[in-house]
Formats: structure tokens, sequence, C-alpha cells
């Protein structure tokens, strides 16, 4: 792999930049693989690099149904924060918080991680005392943390509306220094070219039809590109159509795929350096490096697939933006899109062993995968190539929703859910 | 965005007055004594969840405040048949038994 440096781009500018190294191979499937892992977003990437570069497990194949990223790594809104109630869930969150501080470093890939904080806004008392809450459970797991007061929230953000006279006046915040944002594709093509360098086959294109399982084991996938590939574990990571696999498998997931929409607007000057977010009117705001705001909401109530959703929930987001930032009433969208999100009840992943033996799921993210791209992929990294899932993974199990054991976070998921 | 016939207003009204509430026929529990934790994490938390034709529970909440069933393809959105709760839909996929 060429290593990326300034010097590195200083010496290809005299060949006009023409001889770049492709950033991945695109091989041809062996007959066996130690692990399969299905779906090639930021998450199953993430898996397969730490499984060769951690774990020491280098015969792996990233099988992706269309191009890496294409599908909610590449249209979440990036924000990353790790301030969560429950100790399960914060530290599993605070994990992947660790890596993406290094991770830029770890990929030799800017995946332009920009802790540039996060508030999250309350605007009842009760709002508030949640925050106070959760700010001290935060705290607690050893995650920084902390309540602010309208006027403080007003001097971080000073366009945005703190003022008594709104519908719904901003009380105070929930602030976390440390968050921040960070550039969706390059994290899928970082883990991918990262991955790519210690040995991962990576195939795009390639849809898995069926699993291929013996005696209640799972042996390989069989695909439409390259018939059948086997291996001895098989890693299903693919969020939104996580319960097709599952379907596969013959059993069922606690899970319900919706449309996600998110949009952004025309680029503008520097306005807005950190991330808002309310779970009160039901918005989200923060301002990309080009420029343009990325604005997200909560999910369609509806099941779809379709990577589109309706349009009242869009007005309804913009609503509530121009509710926090009237500045913002001209500004013109440029752009909107759906992902599809896989829900879990109690608003936390499923990372997982299944009723079928050597199949493994990491799915469930729901609203809110993107933050955990690193650690996701670290501990289900961790859990293939022992056969025993990581203990940050275990509160985890799809089978919490038999034993009751249900790690509640939707007060922590934040807005969609 | 739908434009959904609700079956006891026997109109056509926009999105906004319905809600949905997930896969309908999911049939409470006989003898809830008798249950395992597993019969009951499935009743309460498993779901079909479909790529495809989708059988599901909707309320004319700002209407009639009735509740009645859709079916409706999750990728292309298209919706096949309303019908009341307590009817049995008649677009079903082959995959599916109500």
């Amino acid at each position: 792999m060429q290593h990326y440096s300034g010097f590195g781009l200083i010496k290809h500018s005299l060949s006009h930049h023409e001889n770049w190294q492709r950033a991945w191979r695109n091989p041809t499937p062996k007959k066996q693989y130690d692990v399969i892992v299905i779906g090639g977003g930021g998450h199953g990437l993430a898996t397969a690099y730490y499984l060769a570069k951690e774990f020491g497990v280098t015969n792996v194949a990233v099988v992706e149904k269309g191009y890496l990223g294409g599908g909610n790594t590449g249209r979440n809104t990036t924000i990353v924060r790790s301030n969560y109630l429950w100790d399960e869930a914060a530290h599993l969150y605070e994990h992947a918080m660790g890596l993406w501080e290094g991770l830029s470093q770890d990929l030799n890939y800017n995946v332009m991680f920009s802790q540039r904080g996060v508030l999250n806004l309350g605007h009842t008392l009760q709002d508030m005392r949640d925050i106070h809450r959760r700010v001290n459970a935060n705290r607690l797991n050893g995650i920084d943390s902390e309540a602010l007061d309208a006027k403080q929230v007003q001097e971080i953000v000073p366009h945005m509306d703190c003022s008594a006279n709104t519908r719904y006046p901003v009380l105070g915040a929930s602030w976390q220094p440390r968050a921040g944002v960070a550039r969706h594709d390059a994290v899928a093509w970082g883990y991918a070219r990262g991955a790519d360098a210690h040995g991962v086959d990576i195939f795009q294109q390639t849809e898995v039809t069926d699993l291929i399982i013996e005696d209640g084991t799972c042996v390989g996938v069989r695909t439409n590109r390259y018939g059948d590939i086997r291996a001895e574990r098989v890693g299903s990571v693919t969020a939104g159509n996580s319960s097709v696999i599952a379907a596969m498998g013959g059993f069922e997931l606690p899970l319900e795929s919706h449309p996600l929409q998110a949009l952004v607007s025309e680029p503008v000057k520097p306005i807005l350096d950190t991330v808002v977010m309310s779970n009160h009117v039901h918005g989200y705001i923060s301002q990309s490096d080009k420029g343009d705001l990325v604005i997200g909401a909560g999910i369609d109530g509806y099941n779809g697939y379709g990577q589109r959703g309706s349009f009242p929930t869009i007005e309804h987001t913009l609503q509530a933006i121009l509710e926090l930032f009237p500045i913002f009433s001209r500004v013109r969208m440029n752009r909107q899109w759906g992902g599809i999100v896989d829900t879990c009840p109690d608003a936390c992943p499923i990372i997982s062993e299944t009723p079928i033996k050597n199949l493994y799921f990491n799915c469930g993210w729901g609203t809110g995968g993107f933050k955990a791209t690193p650690g996701s992929g670290h501990v289900f990294a961790a859990s293939l190539a022992k056969g025993d899932m990581h203990p940050l993974a275990k509160p985890f199990s799809m089978f919490r929703f038999h034993t009751g054991a249900l790690v509640d976070e939707h007060g922590a998921a934040g807005v969609a859910h | 965005m739908f434009h959904i016939y609700c079956p006891h207003c026997c109109e056509h009204r926009e999105e906004e007055e319905f809600h949905v509430k997930g896969q309908a026929h999911i049939a409470r529990p006989v003898d809830p004594e008798a249950l395992s934790d597993e019969e009951w994490g499935n009743y309460l938390y498993f779901r079909k969840n479909p790529r495809g034709l989708h059988h599901e529970l909707w309320v004319h909440n700002a209407g009639c405040r009735k509740f009645f069933n859709v079916t409706r393809d999750t990728v292309t959105y298209e919706i096949k048949e309303v019908y009341k709760v307590g009817e049995q839909p008649s677009v079903v996929s082959p995959a599916d038994k109500v």
C-alpha cells in the first residue's frame, strides 16, 4: 500500500496526479475464507480491517451488493458522540470515541474527524432533569459531559434563538466537547484501503442471495456473481437489510427497517461551528466543511426499504430547525435523501450470536450507527476472530429480548426513534 | 407521501391524518401464564420486517380514530389493499402465511 503523506502529494503533482495507486484491489474470490463479512459499509469494512490488523485473521472477504459506503455510511449526518445513559451503551460508544480520536493516523487516511462539540438541547423542565441525569451518568463513566444553561448555550451558538419568546424556549443543554463530525465517505474508503492492505478481499456489486447452512451451521454464502463462497464464520453487517439476511437463516430479528431522511442546503459561509440536536423540537443540524447545512430528523413511521421517505417528515424537520434558527429561513435546500435504518425496540444495537451456529449479526444500530463505526467494527471483529462475543458486545445479544435485559437508550439515542 | 383510503370513512385522505402501528395480525397469547420467556419475547419484539409485501396496522388518528389494516410493498411503497381489522388480506406473497 502506498503511504499517503504531504511529500507524496508534492511528488504526484509532478506527474499531474495520474499515477496514484488504486486504493484497493478488485480480486476474484477464493473457495474458502476464515471469515466472510456481509455488507461493505463502514461497520462491515471496519470489522474486516480490525480482523486483519488487530486479530490476525487476514483470510477475510467482504461481500457488498452495491458499492462501498453506498448505504447508510454515505447517507447519515456524520455526528459522532458517546454521551449515552446506561453503562453498557456508554462503554461501547466511548470505546468507539477512543478509536475515532486516533483513526486518521491509524488508517493513514484523513477521515476529517472534527471534535467541534455536540449540544443536546432541553426545552422543558423534564428535558433538563433528564439532561442532568445523563450528564452525571456520563461523568461517572469518564465521558466528558456538561450541563449548560440557556446563557451558556447562547455563547456557544450565538445565531440560535435562545430567547424566552419562542414556543419551546431553550432552557439549557448537555454539551460533549469531544463529540463532533467526520467525513463519512472517507471512513468507508479509509477502512476499505486499510483492510485491503492487510489482505482482505473486497467484492463490490456482489449480492448475497442465500446463506449456506449445513446441520444448523452456517458454512458460507451464495452470491449472484461468484456462486458459493465458503467460510468458517459469517458476520452479517447489513443495517436496514438485516431482517432479509436473517430470513435466509430462517429466523426473525426484533428489528423494523424504516426510512430516515436527511437534507443539505446550498453551501453558505461558516456560521455554525458545532452540532446542535434537539429531541424536543425534533431536529439536528451542523455545517459541513464545504459550507452546506446538514439537517436530519426522525424516521418515517412506516416500514420501508425504498431509501426514500415522505415529505411531511422533512417539513416537520425544517419547522424545528427554523424554530431554533430563524436566520436560516431563506437558505435553500439543495439535496434530500433517505437511508434505511434498522431500529431496535430499546434503541440499542444487536451484536450477537444467532440461532445458526457460526453466523453472527451486527445490526440494529438504528438511527445512530455512524458514531459507533470504529467501536462496532472492533468488538465485532474480536467476536468473529475468537468465536466468542467481546465483553463490550455481550450485553447486546439478540437474546436480551427473551431474557428482558434491555438497554433502554431512547433518551440518549436522540431525535429519532 | 401516501394517499390512504380509510375503510371506515370510505374516503382517501393524506398520510398526515394517519399513524402506522406496525405489523398486523399479531395474535395475543391465548394463555399468557403458560408462555415461556422466549415466546413472550417473540410476541413482544420479534417482527417479520419483510422486503416486499407487508401487512400493517394503521390508525386514522386525525380522522375517525379507528384502526384498519394495509397491505403495502415496502420497496415501492405501493398500497395494494386496505381492509378492516378482523378481515384477512387477499393480496399475500407466496412465502407469507398470515
